[in-house]
């Protein structure tokens, strides 16, 4: 065998030997992917990750990140794809347990960004209580991929009791957002290129667990709970509301939305109804539930910004409507393609 | 956001449209003129706030629009070419040109970027001295100005790797035209209140004065639309037809000299062909004989390109005032955002954009009443 005149632990960029399954490979598992989310299960190094029974229903969700650029203000790719997955679990009502990670990374990653990508994996995960307990990692050519892709899949228990379901909505229902809309989707393009603009917003990319448990503790009877990710609060609407075949009347002037995020949704030509949010919770409560849920909310320090939103009505099925603030209505549809920002 | 909230207040906007009731005793139609106003018309329901005998129409203020195919079909051949670095705004990237769209030439390889000003382009064209960086330079008189300034700019630069696509129209001729067509309605203008800010209030005079038409500058806030409708109605009901400036925050009646000024020395009027409107004379600018090498018809040869419009497509008669998209039998089936059929479909600005944006191919015309 010909040895490398190179210490493998010399290079300071992704190589596709990082992902050959050889001697570099082994080094990137050992330097950087096992210090920061080594556990036991992980440590085993075993092909599948073996887990104790679980004794209840079983919440299973997976999701890619692709983000860009992968560190924003308030957060990056590492924490957003276990927040994210994380938030997927919590909004079923589970409890999360496992996270599996696959990583594709391009070559010509810095390694310290890998390794400050990974380190804030480890932190996220320890804030859900939660462990990656299996990975995987591939390195594709310069060019071919945008330098790191994570996809993560999370197993969680659902408590028994526990009913929450897409079709349960009624009319009279309240919608309680849990706080300001679009500042993950704002904050990420504020500092794309061409478009920095000034502004200390940054990502609400968090964990929603504690907020899950303090609304279901308080509203014991609640339909379902939506994170509003991609598509923001319209799409997280729209499925509830073809679900449940009822209609989702807004109340425009109720709407949580910051200043910053307003202002530079005015200026790219865009509707913050259909921002992304990684932090923020969606919920459908019986309308006599609703007021002190919102209380309950908003004394928990990520729900301060509360709200009701909007009610169900039991017509028109299926639609999104919206009053507007100087009380004209208009039907907020689902996005047709993605947002493109306006001339003028 | 101070000095944005107070247009929005939903109280001010009950009393100006309790009002227009109460002002109005027979149908008028009216045109706004702008495509920021058919947007802000109808995400706010402003028209649902009006009494039924007072009609709005929507007009052809929208820069997108009202692109000729043959522009659309020319970016989308240069955005091809090898070495091409081509930048756009952003909602001239789905506009159907007969060849497809500038996501498509993007997706088949073509460095297609979109930027918030032609500025932007040049800072590219510094960055990327060994590639083509065309802009695409479409607009009203809004526009001008910021592109004007980016050509002025090249030049003192020496930046000679930049070029426009020059694609700007302007607003007095089309509106002369829209008033002068034999199937016209419109009976009062909400003026283009951004386009003033650079030109001045001073060429819709004759416009107010020749077609007997009262002329409204008016802004793009929903209490600026109220507003503006209250003064239309006012004249209208008073057999009146002036120019007023609604507007008077941003407009001042000379506009912006130094916009002015420099548009003067970068563009001048020439012909120009409207997507729906057809060949307009004087409706347009084209850039001077002492700036020609920063055009990007001359700087690459485009002589072959044959263009095909929809057959189905009523654009131009919405773009007139004549139809409203709901009187289109695609509108919102054969044609939608996802695969528009013509450019009022595409831009947030478009008249049918701005109707399916907000759902009326679902409903139709939602009254307050409809959804109490």
């Amino acid at each position: 065998m010909i040895s490398c005149p190179m210490p493998v632990s010399g290079y300071d960029r992704v190589v596709l030997g990082h992902g050959s399954g050889g001697r570099l490979s082994a080094e990137l598992i050992q330097r950087v992917f096992l210090p920061a989310l080594g556990n036991d299960i992980l440590g085993a190094l075993e092909d599948q990750a073996t887990l104790p029974a679980i004794a209840g229903r079983i919440a299973v969700t997976t999701d890619a990140y692709v983000v860009r650029p992968i560190f924003f203000p308030g957060g990056d790719i590492g924490s957003l794809a276990v927040h994210g997955t994380v938030n997927d679990l919590a909004v079923g009502g589970a409890v999360p347990l496992h996270l599996t990670a696959a990583f594709i990374l391009e070559e010509g990653l810095l390694l310290t960004d890998l390794e400050r990508i990974v380190q804030s994996m480890r932190h996220a995960c320890q804030a859900c209580n939660i462990h990656v307990v299996a990975a995987d990692t591939k390195v594709v050519e310069r060019g071919k991929g945008d330098q790191i892709y994570i996809t993560t899949t999370g197993v969680g228990l659902v408590p028994d009791g526990r009913v929450l379901s897409v079709h349960a909505a009624q009319p009279g229902d309240r919608i309680i957002l849990s706080g300001t809309l679009g500042d993950h989707g704002i904050a990420v393009l504020s500092c794309r290129e061409g478009l920095e603009f000034e502004t200390k917003l940054a990502s609400d990319s968090a964990p929603i667990i504690k907020l899950v448990e303090v609304l279901l503790a308080a509203a014991p009877r609640t339909r379902c709970m939506r994170d509003p990710t991609r598509g923001g609060l319209s799409s997280a609407l729209h499925e509830i509301a073809a679900a449940s075949g009822i209609g989702v009347e807004l109340d425009e002037s109720a709407i949580p939305i910051r200043d910053e995020v307003r202002g530079a949704c005015e200026m790219l030509g865009l509707d913050p109804l259909y921002v992304a949010n990684e932090g923020k919770l969606v919920a459908i409560v019986p309308e006599d539930e609703a007021q002190h849920t919102l209380a309950a909310l908003r004394a928990h320090p990520q729900g301060q910004d509360a709200a009701i939103v909007g009610r169900v009505l039991a017509a028109p099925r299926g639609l999104v409507t919206l009053r507007s603030r100087i009380g004209g209505t208009r039907i907020v549809p689902l996005l047709a393609g993605e947002q493109l920002p306006r001339i003028c | 956001m101070k000095y944005v909230e107070e247009y929005r207040d939903g109280d001010a906007a009950r009393t100006l449209a309790a009002a227009i009731a109460r002002t109005v005793t027979r149908p008028w139609t009216i045109m706004e003129v702008c495509g920021g106003q058919t947007h802000s018309i109808i995400k706010y329901g402003v028209d649902t706030l009006l009494p039924p005998s007072l009609e709005i129409v929507h007009g052809p203020g929208c820069p997108v629009c009202v692109t000729p195919l043959e522009l659309i079909d020319r970016a989308h051949a240069i955005a091809l070419r090898p070495g091409v670095l081509f930048a756009s705004f952003g909602d001239m990237l789905r506009v159907p040109g007969s060849r497809g769209d500038l996501l498509s030439a993007r997706a088949a390889g073509a460095d297609v970027r979109v930027l918030y000003s032609p500025l932007d382009a040049l800072d590219l064209a510094v960055k990327n001295p060994e590639r083509e960086v065309v802009f695409f330079a479409i607009g009203f008189e809004t526009t001008a100005p910021a592109n004007a300034m980016a050509v002025h700019l090249a030049r003192k630069r020496g930046i000679k790797n930049f070029s426009v696509l020059v694609s700007h129209v302007l607003v007095p001729p089309a509106v002369e035209a829209i008033l002068r067509a034999p199937d016209n309605r419109v009976q009062a203008l909400l003026g283009p209140g951004h386009v003033c800010t650079v030109v001045g209030t001073a060429e819709y005079e004759p416009i107010a004065r020749d077609h007997h038409i009262p002329v409204v500058i008016t802004g793009f806030e929903p209490i600026d639309l109220l507003e503006g409708i209250l003064l239309a109605v006012r004249q209208l009901e008073a057999g009146e037809a002036r120019v007023d400036n609604q507007y008077s925050r941003a407009v001042r009646p000379e506009g912006n000299p130094a916009s002015r000024q420099l548009l003067a020395e970068i563009f001048e009027v020439s012909d120009r062909k409207w997507r729906g409107l057809g060949e307009i004379p004087g409706s347009g600018y084209r850039l001077r004989d002492a700036y020609r090498e920063f055009d990007a018809e001359q700087r690459f040869d485009l002589t072959t390109i044959e263009t095909n419009e929809s057959p189905i497509c009523i654009s131009g008669r919405i773009l007139r005032g004549a139809c409203k998209p709901t009187d289109c039998p695609a509108f919102g089936k054969a044609c939608t955002p996802a695969t528009p059929l013509g450019a009022t479909m595409v831009s947030n600005e478009g008249a049918c954009a701005a109707y399916y944006a907000y759902g009326r191919h679902l409903t139709g015309h939602l009254t307050p009443q409809d959804a109490a």
